[in-house]
């Protein structure tokens, strides 16, 4: 799904890379953590898939495609096959919750009978079926997390990034937002989910790759947060 | 789909930002008035000159009793020297395409005429006129060839092209379609800028939602065309507002005011108005289009 080879990205000459000489290699399906402390490179390390930013040196390779290499019109189309939530939510405000995650199907350019019946849909796999028509200011920080996840997951995507989710929800709605990304990766979608929320990584025990000032330190399957919360 | 997605992005973000709106449609109006009064001006000016080149003649004026240049040294011209000048004038066709002799007395008639209402007829005499050929060129700008031949010759007092006095009106008229265009580029190029800064202002606006675009994979086409078009479209208003004003100024000036008045000369046509309605129109859109694609090539990049 996701393969980095030998992957550098300095942003300026005079500071040390963002990130330096990662290779790793993310398969279908997979759910994985990405975890560090801040600074790290984890947000980098998204915007490479994304491709916010280029590598400076190395490839990124998505779904098969030279992420650095794809020229500027092919963009749109990679970040189609990809699914993206943020800590800050990102919903728009003059929107309701329906015409946020309608929006996605919009801009894509796909027929008013589709997107009647694939928002509902997604609304009803994110448990908000019954708040269509609230504005995001109505909705607690959890249910405007869902509203995201939904907006991402509405094209579905067999990637799904999510950069700190939970960075801005307390430990109970956190849970629950877990267990959403849990039921899309069941259904095969690939998760890379940047995080430093010791207690949630440590809960799902799933893949974890830790960053360090730019520098993988650790890649494991099924493992938690860092040394000191091993159990 | 698509184009209802687009189009009701486009007239959200006209109606988010009507103040700027206003403010193009205005400058596209005011500057394509000026535009289109420039072409105006310059259609005028070649109507006149079809018009008026037809006409003109080259006159060369004979020696009277009383002239005082040195080709008339000799006095009164005699009817030999007339008979001389007819034939060399006759000597360059098809240049020369029709001659005519105005003698004294005829001379003095079309005087009588041309001044009927003015006390200054009573002080003049057939005498006092000049004898004089009228000379028709087949084309009128090689005047110089006649000047050439009998300027200065024994027996001719003067030659006159009435073609230079009409072109001193002609650079009058195209000083002023001179100052038209300025005014109208320099306008044009303050529209670009408001245009520009529009844009600049929308894309601003609407950040999040490009955002978001941005991160679901909207194609440029899709995220650049609202702002498109929403230049467009004022753009468009505007080149109305400019075309409707040329369209006034034909029916209300030239042809209710102008020609009623001014019998004796040719004004511009609806086929020439026609041509320069569309180039208004037009430009004003390709310019807020350019100025807003630039702007965007800017501000919103993936």
């Amino acid at each position: 799904m996701i393969t980095f080879e030998r992957v550098t990205k300095r942003y300026d000459k005079r500071n040390r890379p963002a990130l330096q000489d990662i290779s790793l290699d993310i398969q279908p399906g997979e759910f994985v953590f990405l975890v560090g402390a801040s600074g790290s490179g984890k947000s980098t390390f998204l915007r490479l898939i994304l491709r916010e930013e280029r590598a400076t040196t190395g490839r990124v390779i998505v779904s098969g495609r030279d992420v650095g290499r794809l020229s500027r019109w092919k963009v749109p189309q990679l970040r189609r096959g990809m699914g993206a939530v943020f800590q800050d939510f990102r919903l728009l405000q003059s929107k309701t919750v329906y015409q946020n995650v309608a929006f996605t199907l919009q801009v894509l350019g796909r027929k008013n009978a589709q997107i009647e019946r694939a928002v509902p849909e997604v609304l009803d796999l994110v448990g908000l079926a019954d708040k269509m028509q609230r504005y995001p200011h109505q909705l607690s920080g959890g249910e405007q997390q869902r509203v995201a996840i939904a907006r991402a997951f509405v094209n579905r995507p067999p990637l799904l990034l999510a950069d700190e989710p939970t960075g801005n929800l307390d430990p109970a709605t956190s849970v629950g937002i877990m267990k959403l990304l849990d039921r899309i990766n069941r259904v095969g979608t690939t998760v890379l989910m940047a995080t430093h929320d010791a207690a949630i990584v440590d809960q799902m025990r799933k893949r974890v790759v830790e960053l360090d000032a730019g520098q993988m330190i650790r890649d494991e399957a099924r493992g938690v947060y860092g040394q000191d919360h091993q159990p | 789909m698509k184009l209802r997605f687009i189009l009701s992005e486009t007239f959200q973000g006209l109606r988010r930002n009507l103040t700027m709106t206003f403010a193009v449609i205005i400058t596209v109006a005011v500057s394509l008035t000026l535009f289109g009064a420039g072409l105006l001006v310059r259609a005028q000016v070649d109507s006149m000159k079809d018009y008026w080149y037809d006409r003109v003649e080259v006159s060369i004026f004979l020696c009277g009793a009383s002239s005082s240049v040195p080709a008339c040294s000799l006095g009164a011209v005699t009817p030999e020297v007339r008979g001389q000048i007819e034939q060399e004038l006759n000597a360059l066709r098809p240049l020369v395409q029709e001659i005519y002799y105005e003698s004294k007395e005829e001379a003095y008639q079309r005087f009588l005429e041309q001044f009927k209402d003015s006390p200054v007829t009573q002080n003049v005499t057939p005498d006092a006129l000049p004898e004089s050929f009228r000379v028709k060129l087949s084309d009128p700008t090689k005047y110089e060839v006649i000047a050439a031949a009998f300027e200065g010759r024994p027996g001719v007092e003067q030659v006159q092209d009435q073609r230079q006095l009409l072109d001193r009106f002609f650079r009058l008229l195209n000083g002023l379609q001179v100052i038209a265009l300025s005014v109208a580029v320099a306008m044009l190029v303050v529209t670009a800028l408001l245009v520009v800064n529009t844009i600049r202002v929308a894309a601003h606006a609407r950040r999040r939602e490009v955002g978001i675009m941005r991160l679901v994979g909207a194609s440029n086409f899709m995220i650049r065309m609202p702002f498109l078009l929403e230049a467009a479209v004022s753009a468009a208003i505007g080149g109305l507002i400019a075309v409707a004003a040329i369209v006034a100024a034909k029916v209300f000036l030239i042809d209710e005011v102008l020609a009623p008045s001014y019998q004796f000369t040719a004004f511009v046509s609806w086929d020439q108005i026609i041509v320069i309605l569309p180039i208004i129109f037009f430009t004003g859109i390709v310019i807020a289009m350019i100025a807003a694609g630039l702007t965007l090539r800017r501000y919103l990049k993936v």
